[in-house]
C-alpha cells in the first residue's frame, strides 16, 4: 500500500509516473583570485544568463514570455548586482557575493503579507541559481518527459525547459497556487499539487491528482490500476468535452443555446478564449468597489468597462450596476448594523439612494458603450418604479454627456429577476430591455434559506418546484413579450439542472468560464 | 532647460504593481532622459522608476496611490506617461489575448 499525502490542488488532472526530485545542486567553484576578475566573471555569468533566457523566450509565448521577460528585466537591472559588486570589491568571491545579494532580495519578497509578492521569491531563486550555475560553468540540463517533478518548489524556467510532450506532473512540498509555475502548469494542462509538507524519502513513484490535491507515494498494483482507470476515464471525458469548447452550444434537435460567461474581474479574461462563449452575461462591477478603498472615479470605471467590451469583440457584455449590501458590505456605502442585510438596502435600492455613486457609474457605462455591445443590468429590482428611475437617470447622464461633447451611447437597460415579487409578475416589468434570472438570490428568497448556513443549506435548492415554476414563468412571459431572458446564477453552471432550465424554455445561460466545455457537452446530449 | 514635474495616480490593477506591470513601467521610464522617481507616500521614500528591482520592492498594491516625480528636460511628459500607463491599467486586457 502506498502512502497518502494531502496538499492543495494547483492545476487539474491526474498523472502517475516516476518521481524526479529536484534538489539544489551543490556547485563547486574556485575563485579566480583578483577582485577585478571576479567582477568580470559575475558580469559574464549574468550576460550568459540573459542570453539563455532570451533563447528560451523565443520558444514560448503568452504568459511564459511575460514571466521570462520579468526575469530578464530583473537581471539587467544594475540595482540587483550593485551590492554583489561592492562585496566583490571588498574581497568576497563572486559566487558568495551573488548568493548573499540575492538572499537579501529573496527575503524581502518572502516577508510580504501579499501572496502574489511572496510567490515572486521563486522567480528570484530561479535567477540566483541560473547565474550561480553559469559562474561555476555548469550547463542547464533538460528534464526528461513523463515524470513527476518534485521538490520544495521548482523554478519557472525549470518548468519551461522541461519537455512535457509525454505528459507529467508537479508535486511540491511547499510552493504556491499563485506562483508562476502554477500559472504555467494550468496553461499547459500539467497536473500540479503544492503544499504537501513532506514526501517519504526514497519513494520512486507518485500518483498525482491535481484537482483534489491528493498524492499517493509508491502505490501498489491495485492502487495503480485504480488510478490508471480513473486517469483514463478523466482523459476521455475531458477530451470529449474539449471537442465542444469552441463550437456553438447545440441540442440534439439542433436548437442553439447561447452560452455566456460570468466574470468578476479583468484578469479573468486573460485565461478565456473569447471564441468559446457568446458574450459576457454577467460582469459584476463590484470588483472596482473594494471595501476600505476609495470609490473609483468615472475615468477608472470607463477604462475598466471598455476593456470588457473590447475583449468581447462585438459580442454582448451585460454589466450589472453596483450590487453591494447583503453579504457584500463596502464601508461608507452600505449601511451599518442592519438587522437583516439580505432584506435591506442593497443592489439598486442602495444606488438609487446614492445618486452620486450611481450617476458616476452610469456615465462611465454610457461612455464605454461606444466601444461595443454593452448592456446595463439593475440588480435587486422589486417594483417597476426602480426600473423607471434607473432609466430616467441613465437618460439624464446620456444627455449630460452629449451636452459636454463626450462620446457616449445609451445602452439597453434590463433587470435581474431575483426578487420573487418580480418573478411572480414579470409582466409589470415589460419596460425592461431584458431579464436575467439570478437563481442564487431567487432561490434564497423563495425558500427562505441561506446556502451559507449548513443547517438549512439543504432547503436552499434551486430545483425546488416553486423556483423552477417561477423560472418557467419568466421565460414564458419573455417569449410572449419579445423580451430576451437569460439565467446567470450558479444553477446554470451545474449540468444536473440543465434539463430543467431548457425545459423551462431558456435558450441563454451565463455560466462560470471553467464550465463552458462541460456544459456544451451536456447540452449536446439533451 | 531643466524642469520638474509631479503627479499621483491610484493603482486599479487587480494585484497591484506586480511583475508584468513593473516591467512595463520601467521600460517606459527608461525612455525618458529625466530622472523619474515613484513613491508609495507623498513624503517618500522615493525610488528610481527605471529600476525594476526597486519598483518591485515597493510592493505597491491595488487601490494604493502611486506618487510620481521627475526632473529633467522631459519631466512633464515623463510624469504624464507614467500616470497614464497606471490609469490604463498597464494595457492589460485588450492586448495580446
Amino acid at each position: 500500500m502506498g502512502t497518502s499525502h494531502q496538499g492543495t490542488g494547483a492545476s487539474d488532472g491526474l498523472f502517475l509516473g516516476p518521481l524526479r526530485w529536484l534538489g539544489r545542486t551543490a556547485l563547486k567553484r574556485q575563485p579566480t583570485g583578483s577582485a577585478e576578475s571576479e567582477a568580470a566573471a559575475l558580469a559574464e555569468a549574468i550576460a550568459l544568463s540573459v542570453g539563455e533566457l532570451a533563447a528560451l523566450m523565443a520558444r514560448v509565448d503568452g504568459e511564459a514570455q511575460d514571466i521570462l521577460g520579468f526575469q530578464v528585466a530583473i537581471l539587467e537591472d544594475d540595482a540587483l548586482s550593485a551590492p554583489a559588486l561592492a562585496a566583490i570589491a571588498a574581497g568576497t568571491p563572486a559566487h558568495e557575493a551573488w548568493g548573499a545579494a540575492l538572499a537579501g532580495e529573496i527575503a524581502g519578497y518572502e516577508a510580504s503579507d501579499d501572496d502574489y509578492f511572496r510567490a515572486r521569491a521563486a522567480d528570484l531563486r530561479d535567477i540566483r541559481d541560473r547565474v550561480l550555475r553559469n559562474l561555476a560553468g555548469y550547463t542547464t540540463t533538460q528534464h526528461r518527459t513523463g515524470a513527476v517533478l518534485a521538490g520544495e518548489d521548482i523554478a519557472p524556467t525549470v518548468f519551461l525547459e522541461t519537455d512535457w510532450s509525454a505528459g507529467g506532473a508537479v508535486a511540491l512540498t511547499r510552493g504556491s497556487t499563485t506562483s508562476h509555475v502554477a500559472m504555467l502548469a494550468r496553461a499547459r494542462g500539467i497536473p500540479m499539487v503544492v503544499g504537501l509538507g513532506a514526501l517519504p524519502a526514497h519513494c520512486t513513484t507518485l500518483a498525482v491528482d491535481g484537482g483534489s490535491g491528493h498524492v499517493l507515494a509508491d502505490p501498489d498494483d491495485a492502487q495503480r490500476r485504480d488510478f490508471a482507470a480513473a486517469a483514463a476515464a478523466e482523459a476521455q471525458t475531458r477530451a470529449r468535452e474539449e471537442h465542444f469548447r469552441l463550437r456553438p452550444a447545440q441540442r440534439r434537435s439542433g436548437a442553439r443555446i447561447d452560452i455566456l460567461i460570468n466574470v468578476a474581474g479583468v484578469d479573468e479574461l486573460d485565461h478565456i478564449d473569447h471564441a468559446a462563449c457568446d458574450g459576457i452575461g454577467l460582469m459584476r462591477s463590484e470588483f472596482l468597489f473594494r471595501d476600505g478603498a476609495p470609490l473609483p472615479d468615472e475615468e477608472t470605471q470607463y477604462r475598466a468597462y471598455r476593456r470588457f467590451v473590447e475583449w468581447a469583440q462585438g459580442r454582448p457584455v451585460t454589466i450589472r450596476t453596483l450590487d453591494i449590501g447583503g453579504d457584500k458590505p463596502v464601508r461608507g456605502l452600505t449601511p451599518d448594523g442592519e438587522a437583516n442585510p439580505f432584506l435591506g438596502l442593497r443592489g439598486v435600492r442602495l444606488t438609487l439612494a446614492r445618486e452620486d455613486v450611481f450617476r458616476t457609474q452610469l456615465r462611465a457605462l454610457a461612455r464605454a458603450a461606444v466601444h461595443g455591445n454593452l448592456k446595463i443590468m439593475l440588480p435587486m429590482v422589486t417594483v417597476p418604479d426602480e426600473l423607471a428611475r434607473g432609466a430616467t437617470l441613465l437618460d439624464a447622464c446620456v444627455t449630460e454627456l452629449e451636452a459636454q461633447g463626450v462620446a457616449c451611447h445609451r445602452p439597453p437597460l434590463g433587470i435581474m429577476v431575483e426578487v420573487p415579487a418580480v418573478a411572480v409578475v414579470p409582466e409589470l416589468f415589460s419596460e425592461a430591455a431584458f431579464f436575467s434570472i439570478g437563481s442564487n438570490d431567487l432561490t434564497q428568497y423563495v425558500t427562505a434559506s441561506s446556502r451559507d448556513d449548513a443547517r438549512v443549506a439543504a432547503l436552499n435548492d434551486p430545483a425546488h418546484p416553486a423556483v423552477t415554476a417561477l423560472i418557467a414563468r419568466v421565460a414564458r412571459f419573455g417569449r410572449e413579450a419579445g423580451i430576451p431572458v437569460s439565467l446567470c446564477g450558479d444553477m446554470a453552471s451545474e449540468p444536473k439542472h440543465l434539463a430543467t432550465l431548457l425545459e423551462a424554455g431558456l435558450t441563454s445561460l451565463s455560466v462560470a468560464p471553467a464550465r463552458i466545455a462541460r456544459l456544451k457537452a451536456a447540452i449536446a446530449e439533451l | 532647460m531643466s524642469e520638474t514635474a509631479e503627479g499621483s495616480v491610484v493603482i486599479t490593477h487587480d494585484v497591484g504593481l506586480h511583475a508584468r506591470p513593473s516591467v512595463k513601467l520601467t521600460k517606459l521610464a527608461k525612455g525618458f532622459t529625466s530622472s523619474l522617481e515613484i513613491a508609495g507616500a507623498a513624503e517618500g521614500p522615493w525610488i528610481d522608476a527605471k529600476s525594476i528591482v526597486k519598483v518591485m520592492a515597493l510592493k505597491a498594491k491595488q487601490h494604493s496611490t502611486l506618487f510620481v516625480r521627475a526632473a529633467g528636460v522631459d519631466a512633464e511628459a515623463a510624469v504624464a506617461a507614467v500616470v497614464d500607463l497606471v490609469r490604463r491599467d498597464f494595457d492589460e486586457a485588450g492586448d495580446g489575448h
